[in-house]
């Protein structure tokens, strides 16, 4: 422990600090609260009660008020505490506000009403946490429903991606034909191509597919990515022709090849794009809802923004759900970091 | 079984001309070996008969049979990678089995002919290891047992042992040329050690530049190398050249006088040759004598090997480059003069154009 503890706070400066250490403690724990800090703030804030989430100036943890049932008073009051005018201090319920005043009783004597400056109160909060937040989507809303059409799009998509695009870096890396080059730099060039760009004819295609409100319209149109088939062509590229060649003596056909030889050795760069594809496709937002108007077909992302209507935005749930929909990418990332770090260090892509 | 035909096979790839005209016959059960410095062509001709690589021209026949248009895994070929080309995610028996697979041969079979190759090279301990797991010599016995289990009319092999060290390669090498007695098998072998080349071959095929230089026993590639290029490539070290013209031709012997102006005869042996014509005199380093007396020549030592047994004495003949093998040791330093006989040393002769008189 002593160990860790002194890794942890070397310094460059012996005995003093030397301004490395001081910029590189500020950048360190700068860069921590700007990473960590909203998904800390996020998943505290999912446990607030809407109250508590309107609250100015906004606190981390969730905390509500704490409230009192006293004798004359139909609802439950909040409760202060209040420094008296005479110095004293004692914990009062507030009745109401008038102006910078607040009339306040005292729960053992409901009768006797107590003027108290606002500035002189301070509400008595202790740490609460809204798990009505998570369980109401789960009984109300179709939750369960949209989780299944999310985790439907994304392992399908993701299988379909990785046979497609390694068929494509299979052609592209291990046969000699004219024009393959000329072939790759136009599938790369279409990475240059926005999404808001190709929507309209892509609506058109889909439509004219009969494929609008269907999972498979938000599927089909995303399984062949170029960056997935720039990550398996250049790792493809490292595996030796003599293989290739070795089978083909074997009497393999070109399928196998690829089947039995060249799939099984992609491998890592295939567990790559997996997790890429895993968190595209978890994460779209655009396209589904594009593709999907009704309902019950909604993926977890679209079905979060019906949370938000025009006149009311529910975000106690809309925070919770986010979190719940974080979970399956935080644990992609958790234990599947290796081969994340590789993939972006091999393409320079994330 | 295993008799395979070249006529006038050509292949580029490209404007770039590899191979050019290749005829050759190589007949069943042959141990034939091509040997040349790299870029000539050897690889490209191996692969054009294993039918990974397509000819530009000429045809390929094998049992008669003319496959130019046969796809490689019907040739009935098994060939050895340089690099073994091992599926480095199968075990080594699913290695061997791989290519039987394909052929939809009954497991049984499959599995009796993994266990007979696998006694006959002593690989049984291995077989459910992965290729990772196992050493370079282990390796090269699975990728030749991957050969022999698809009993091949004739195997390729493409510098097999080019990534073994130097004692498992002369081990090994005994190994192959047991193997091959044992088969009785076609095999080509592709190689660029010529000590490869002269201890497995029955014939090997001497290529320059994508064409054949000379074809022939070891030993006739020895003695009567058909050119310079060959007598240059075959002996280690290998053979020296003198230049100079011819002043003299007697009945039985003729005269030449080397650049410098040392006077050296040599015997003609039936050879055409013109008084007055420059000629090449190549006499091997083995076949050299220290020692003055008849047709000798002075030199003076550059450098001195003691290899204990030999010494090999590099030295200078009237700004010509002289290599002498002598046997056993001798005290000799450079800088010195020295006497060479070549009186007991067969010569070779070479015209201007490097063919052999």
């Amino acid at each position: 422990m002593s160990r860790i503890a002194a890794f942890i706070f070397r310094r460059k400066g012996r005995n003093g600090w030397h301004w490395t250490d001081i910029v590189t403690w500020i950048w360190l724990v700068g860069g921590l609260l700007i990473m960590f800090g909203p998904a800390v703030w996020l998943v505290g804030s999912s446990f607030k009660s809407p109250a508590a989430l309107a609250e100015f100036p906004p606190t981390i943890l969730p905390y509500v008020t704490q409230k009192a049932t006293v004798e004359g008073y139909d609802k439950p009051l909040d409760l202060y505490d209040a420094t008296l005018p005479d110095g004293s201090k004692a914990v009062l319920a507030e009745v109401r506000r008038i102006g910078v005043i607040s009339q306040m009783v005292d729960p053992e004597k409901p009768g006797e009403i107590i003027k108290v400056n606002i500035s002189q109160r301070t509400p008595v909060r202790t740490m609460a946490f809204a798990t009505t937040n998570y369980t109401e989507p789960f009984t109300h809303f179709d939750f369960v429903r949209y989780l299944w059409n999310s985790v439907f799009v994304t392992v399908t998509a993701t299988l379909i991606t990785l046979v497609v695009n390694s068929m494509a870096a299979f052609a592209l890396s291990k046969y000699e034909f004219r024009g393959r080059t000329f072939a790759m730099l136009l599938i790369l060039a279409t990475l240059m191509v926005p999404l808001s760009v190709i929507m309209v004819p892509l609506y058109s295609i889909v439509s004219a597919l009969g494929l609008f409100n269907n999972l498979w319209g938000v599927i089909l149109p995303t399984v062949a990515t170029p960056t997935g088939v720039f990550i398996l062509r250049q790792y493809m590229l490292t595996i030796p022709d003599e293989l290739i060649d070795a089978a083909r003596m074997d009497k393999a056909s070109e399928w196998q090849i690829y089947w039995r030889i060249v799939l099984p050795l992609t491998a890592p760069a295939l567990a790559v794009l997996a997790i890429f594809s895993v968190v595209w496709r978890w994460n779209d937002f655009l396209w589904p809802l594009i593709v999907l108007s009704r309902k019950e077909l909604y993926t977890l992302q679209v079905g979060l923004s019906i949370y938000s209507g025009e006149l009311n935005v529910q975000w106690h749930f809309i925070l919770a759900m986010t979190v719940v929909t974080m979970i399956p990418v935080v644990l992609v990332f958790i234990f599947l970091q290796r081969f994340i770090t590789t993939g972006i260090a091999g393409t320079g892509l994330k | 079984m295993g008799h395979i035909k070249l006529t006038n096979v050509i292949k580029s790839f490209g404007a770039i001309d590899v191979l050019h005209g290749i005829n050759l016959e190589i007949n069943d059960g042959e141990f034939v070996v091509f040997v040349g410095p790299s870029g000539c062509g050897k690889s490209t001709l191996l692969r054009t008969i294993a039918g990974l690589e397509k000819p530009t021209g000429g045809d390929l026949a094998i049992d008669g049979k003319i496959v130019n248009d046969v796809p490689a895994a019907d040739r009935g070929l098994a060939m050895v990678f340089q690099s073994y080309a091992l599926y480095p995610h199968m075990s080594v028996r699913q290695n061997l089995a791989f290519g039987l697979e394909n052929t939809r041969m009954p497991q049984a079979e499959i599995a009796e002919r993994i266990a007979e190759a696998a006694r006959m090279l002593e690989i049984e301990p291995y077989l459910d290891r992965r290729p990772g797991q196992l050493s370079g010599g282990q390796r090269q016995r699975v990728a030749i047992g991957r050969a022999i289990v698809r009993r091949p009319v004739a195997f390729l092999l493409d510098e097999p042992l080019s990534n073994l060290d130097a004692e498992l390669r002369g081990s090994t090498r005994a190994e192959l040329a047991a193997l091959h007695a044992r088969l009785s098998a076609t095999m080509i072998y592709v190689t660029h050690d010529q000590i490869e080349a002269m201890t497995l071959a029955d014939r090997i095929v001497v290529l320059r530049a994508g064409r054949i230089e000379q074809i022939g026993t070891p030993l006739e590639l020895y003695n009567r190398p058909a050119n310079r290029f060959v007598a240059g490539f075959i002996g280690s070290p290998h053979m020296n050249f003198l230049e100079g013209a011819v002043e003299a031709v007697h009945p039985e012997k003729a005269v030449a006088t080397l650049v410098g102006g040392h006077r050296l005869e040599f015997p003609v042996a039936g050879a055409t040759i013109e008084t007055g014509s420059r000629i090449t005199l190549g006499v091997r380093p083995q076949h050299i004598c220290l020692g003055s007396g008849e047709n000798s020549i002075p030199a003076k030592i550059r450098l001195v090997e003691a290899l204990g047994s030999e010494t090999v004495l590099h030295a200078d003949v009237a700004g010509q480059k002289i290599l002498v093998v002598a046997p056993g040791q001798h005290d000799l330093s450079p800088g010195l003069d020295i006497a060479l006989s070549l009186s007991t040393a067969p010569i070779h002769l070479f015209n201007e154009r490097g063919l052999r008189l």
